[in-house]
């Protein structure tokens, strides 16, 4: 487009190739080539967000620079684009697929609707993200760090649905024994603070990038308490602090605080497999299951290229997060916690909406 | 005082960035790639602006602002040309701009409905940068003053509007309205995600029909298929009557219309969740309202043209309010706009609260871009206006085949199904049938527009609305009645009132002759029972999912209501009654030389054969038969258009990455684009 991004380009690529130089990405080259990155999602949603973030470097950072183009195929929530990857077969390499919480929740769930299969996939990139959850002044005053105060105040949540990601905090704030009524029907996470702002919500949770973006300026001006975050995951699948909030204290030291609310037992084995397969673990780049492992390598090395850069760590946290990125091995690691729960936490799960919300996944 | 003394340095400074020259050739540059886009119907500013992400990452903030609101500033400017010229709605924003403007341009007046609509665009423009200017420091509180019975409120009043467009028979125009709300609730349930006259066995239906497809069906497959039976031009005589000076005057003449229209056009436009659906319609309500001579409306009438013109480039304005402060977009293409800013320089412009305190030039860069980008693109539009009226005087049967090109096109971009083709040929047949019966089709598009906002709203505001009222009475009351809650409740009753009274005058679809009752009559049947089987389907889904079934339910017993006095009104009247209104009788119809049935069989040949060998060898097909057989023309002129259209096609397709829709070929080899 332009001589200085032209010139830019170039530089960035000859520090990538230098990056790429020893992983030694086969013969796979895909110059001329045009990557096509399909998001089962809108143009307008957080997966979006995350292709088009990692589209450019990875155009920069593969054998030949090809064009990458995130393409979109929303539909039932996903489902739709996730039924037709399953279709794909490995062509010439240049298909990526991208899968989010969204996806990953109505396979855990057994919804009708899953006709794909995420064992038959190769993951080559896996990145997650954290969630923050938190209340209005006037509750957040009664907020002690544990939520025995709140158990009386009855809660508004802007909600997308309790079998989409918005699970977690509705299972946690349950477990907590605090009485949160959803209004289901919102669009994005944005909707729902803004209900919030409006004061007809008063309690809200938010990945993140849109805590950052959005909420945490209002805590700034004191309309709003940061309540919990939802952890992060250490090495040994422990859940501890947050790096992104690392002041905030996460559900599970709320739980613990709180009287009735248990860090083992059912409730709690079947809150935390959902967390880790929501949060921890996100969103992940896929290619077809019969893809050669030269391809495989060639992405591998891509995505390792693009979050060795000098600048990943700085362009990443405004865009995606300070969350770890996953490549190779690692994604394949990061898949099976994202898509293993066990059968007594889904049970658990599936009879929860049914007598909480009088939802029936069947 | 302390806002101005902060905004006026900012102000001088957002103009010292966007007055290099340099900037300057980006917007111009966004601006004639929009124009490029635009003028697709159903793609727009999502299209556009997907194109140019790839470039977006690291470039200079400024330079890349301005290509990008280039690039969405032009979009509602220049899908007016589809709006006026073909009787296609080329987004929700110039919806109502149909009505008026292309009995226009039927009427010979192309050049001057398009360049009084572009006037009135870039005056609504202008005046919506103004107010923002002022409004966007005090907006965040008045912004938030606007809950759930607000919104449901101003949904109304734009639902409301079908008391004025409904027509000779008001009931008839409820009853589409109706209908228009139902087909709006098919699919998977917001709330609790039951089905509505959907099945996961066929997974299209789950996610609801799409806007584009309805607003392509409903207004441009009628009219295409009406005129190609006609054969003629889409001007009458083929000759141009008024020039583009006269729609410039025309605007002038009415430039408190336009004032006033804009106003309307920026404040719905900063709530954030309404967007462009409503705006267009209640201008369009409130030009009908404010002129004394009602007659013209429906037929012709340029006042019909200068309101909703005004108020959709005004509402791009607004729009920008809940983007740029709150971090939430109004529109898809806004959407893709705040994920483009991120990507701009190393990132700092975060859209959301801090735009005011940290970034405020950039604020009123962004808003004055737009402005300018408005003057910018409405010169370009009004300088080809007179040249593009032309094509009016083509003889339509040139330019069907392209217009199902694209239109099939346009609709296969929404969900990138083939069931799209399919939704759009199924709803073109029943706004071929509205159409012929005399049943307000703009009625069933507000309709369709506004099921969604009116469910939502209704189930969130009832929700927290008994929340309240648990706590207290008096809580409960505040809450929904608002004092903006009351000022709409108002509005809306009056602008009800006086619909009613003046919807005898306006008749959207022209004179209409009445006839025999049989036709008629089966086609309310069939109406009839759609909706008792639509209401039979909502009433199966479980009752703990009450949310997901009352508004169907509701709906559908009014829609049905209005159905069953219609049928007694039908038994008791005699032939020949308003109620029997049929378009087949006498008019253009009836005299023109091509049947419906044998017309509309060339567009289900183009979808069945897509459906077999894919869109490109289908369209291949299509055109060279079509411009054979139909329109009688000599090999070398079928074979030089057919190879113009293809080409645009793939142009358009290629430039855009769009895929066409394959076939069953397709899915047993592998062809080289665009043949996959």
């Amino acid at each position: 487009m332009t001589i200085s991004n032209f010139t830019r380009r170039a530089v960035v690529g000859l520090i990538a190739a230098a990056g790429i130089a020893a992983p030694a990405a086969a013969e796979v080259d895909f110059s001329g080539k045009t990557i096509e990155w399909v998001i089962p999602f809108s143009e307008t949603g957080g997966s979006a967000k995350w292709a088009n973030f990692f589209a450019p470097l990875l155009s920069e950072a593969l054998p030949g620079q090809p064009t990458v183009v995130v393409k979109f195929m929303p539909g039932a929530g996903s489902t739709k684009g996730a039924n037709w990857f399953q279709e794909q077969s490995h062509d010439d390499g240049t298909l990526l697929f991208g899968t989010s919480g969204s996806t990953q929740f109505p396979y855990l769930l057994s919804d009708p609707r899953v006709r794909y299969e995420y064992n038959d996939w190769i993951p080559v990139m896996a990145s997650g993200t954290g969630g923050v959850a938190y209340l209005n002044a006037e509750d957040g005053a009664k907020f002690d760090g544990s939520a025995n105060a709140l158990k009386d105040t009855n809660f508004i949540y802007g909600s997308q649905g309790a079998t989409r990601l918005d699970l977690v905090p509705l299972l946690a704030w349950q477990m907590l024994g605090m009485s949160v009524e959803p209004v289901f029907g919102i669009k994005g996470r944005g909707d729902g603070r803004l209900m919030f702002e409006r004061g007809e919500a008063n309690i809200d949770y938010q990945t993140s990038s849109g805590y950052l973006g959005g909420s945490a300026p209002l805590v700034e001006s004191g309309q709003a308490v940061p309540m919990m975050t939802w952890g992060a995951l250490d090495a040994d699948g422990n859940i501890v602090r947050d790096p992104t909030f690392p002041d905030i204290s996460t559900f599970k030291e709320v739980c613990e605080a709180t009287d009735g609310c248990e860090t083992s037992g059912e409730a709690w084995d079947a809150w935390k497999a959902f967390f880790v397969a929501g949060f921890p673990v996100q969103k992940l780049a896929f290619l077809p299951g019969d893809t050669p492992q030269e391809v495989v390598d060639a992405y591998t090395a891509a995505f390792q290229a693009v979050t060795e850069r000098g600048d990943f760590a700085d362009i990443s946290s405004k865009r995606v997060g300070k969350y770890p990125v996953f490549v190779g091995d690692g994604s394949k690691a990061a898949l099976q916690t994202a898509t293993n729960v066990d059968d007594n936490a889904k049970a658990y799960v599936l009879n929860w909406l049914k007598e909480a919300y009088g939802v029936e996944l069947n | 005082m302390e806002v101005f003394a902060t905004a006026v340095p900012a102000l001088s400074d957002a103009w010292g960035l966007i007055l290099q020259p340099i900037v300057l050739g980006y917007l111009v540059l966004g601006v004639v790639m929009g124009l490029a886009v635009g003028v697709f119907p159903g793609l727009g500013g999502i299209a556009g602006l997907s194109l140019l992400l790839p470039f977006m990452f690291g470039m200079d903030p400024i330079l890349g602002l301005a290509l990008m609101i280039g690039m969405v500033a032009v979009v509602p400017t220049s899908d007016t040309f589809a709006s006026v010229l073909m009787g296609i709605p080329g987004s929700s924003a110039s919806q109502a701009t149909v009505l008026d403007g292309f009995p226009m341009a039927k009427k010979g007046e192309a050049a001057r409905a398009l360049s009084a609509a572009f006037a009135s665009s870039l005056f609504g423009g202008l005046v919506g940068a103004t107010f923002l200017t002022m409004f966007i420091l005090v907006a965040r509180p008045i912004v938030l003053a606007f809950g759930l019975p607000e919104m449901l409120m101003i949904t109304i009043l734009g639902l409301s509007m079908v008391a004025i467009l409904a027509g000779r028979i008001p009931l008839k125009g409820v009853a589409a309205a109706g209908l228009g709300l139902m087909v709006g609730t098919i699919g998977e349930a917001d709330a609790g995600g039951s089905l509505r006259m959907a099945t996961y066995d066929i997974p299209y239906l789950t996610d609801g029909l799409k806007l584009v497809i309805v607003g392509l069906g409903i207004f441009a497959v009628p009219e295409i298929v009406s005129l190609l039976r006609q054969d003629r031009s889409i001007a009458k005589g083929a000759s141009l009557g008024a020039g583009w000076l006269d729609g410039v005057k025309d605007w002038a003449a009415n430039i408190w219309l336009s004032v006033r229209c804009s106003i309307i056009g920026v404040v719905v436009g900063v709530i954030p969740g309404l967007g462009g659906s409503v705006v267009d319609w209640i201008a369009y309500g409130h030009s009908v309202q404010s002129t004394k001579d009602k007659s013209n409306f429906g037929k012709g009438e340029v006042r019909g043209v200068i309101g909703p013109e005004s108020s959709n480039n005004a509402k791009e304005g607004g729009g920008l309010v809940p983007t740029l402060l709150f971090g939430i977009p109004g529109s898809g293409s806004m959407a893709i706009f705040i994920g483009a800013v991120a990507l701009l320089g190393s990132g700092d412009i975060e859209v959301g609260p801090s735009m005011l305190k940290d970034n405020l030039d950039i604020t009123y860069s962004i808003v004055w871009l737009l402005a300018l980008a408005n003057v910018v693109g409405t010169i370009l539009c009004i300088a080809a206006s007179g040249g593009i009226a032309k094509l009016t005087t083509i003889r339509f049967t040139y330019l069907a085949p392209f217009l199902f090109m694209l239109i099939s096109f346009a609709a296969f971009q929404s969900g990138q199904n083939f069931e799209d083709l399919l939704a759009l040929f199924v709803i073109g047949l029943i706004g071929i049938f509205l159409r012929r019966f005399d049943w307000s089709r703009p009625a069933f598009l507000i309709g369709f527009v506004l099921s969604n906002p009116v469910e939502k709203f209704t189930n969130q505001a009832f929700q927290i609305a008994s929340f309240r009222f648990r706590k207290s009475f008096a809580e409960g009351m505040e809450y929904v009645f608002s004092p903006i809650v009351i000022v709409l409740i108002v509005v809306t009753v009056v602008s009800v009132i006086l619909g009613i009274r003046q919807a005898k005058m306006i008749m959207a679809e022209g004179e209409v002759k009445s006839g025999s009752k049989r036709a008629p009559l089966i086609f309310l049947l069939v109406i009839m029972a759609y909706l008792i089987v639509a209401l039979v389907n909502a009433n199966m889904i479980p009752d703990y999912n009450m949310t997901d079934k009352i508004i169907p339910l509701v709906i559908g017993s009014v829609s049905l209501f209005c159905c069953v006095i219609l049928l007694i009104q039908m038994m008791r009247r005699p032939e020949g009654d308003a109620i029997f209104a049929d378009k087949e009788l006498a008019g253009e119809d009836a005299s023109a030389p091509h049947g419906l049935w044998s017309t509309l069989a060339w567009f289900a040949g183009l979808i069945a054969a897509t459906w077999v060998v894919g869109f490109i060898l289908a369209l291949i097909g299509f055109l060279i038969a079509f411009f054979r057989i139909r329109a009688g023309s000599s090999w070398q002129m079928t074979l030089l258009l057919t190879a113009c259209g293809i080409g645009f096609m793939c142009f358009m397709a290629g430039a855009l990455n769009r895929d066409f829709p394959p076939g069953l070929l397709q899915d047993m080899v592998n062809l080289p684009w665009p043949l996959n």
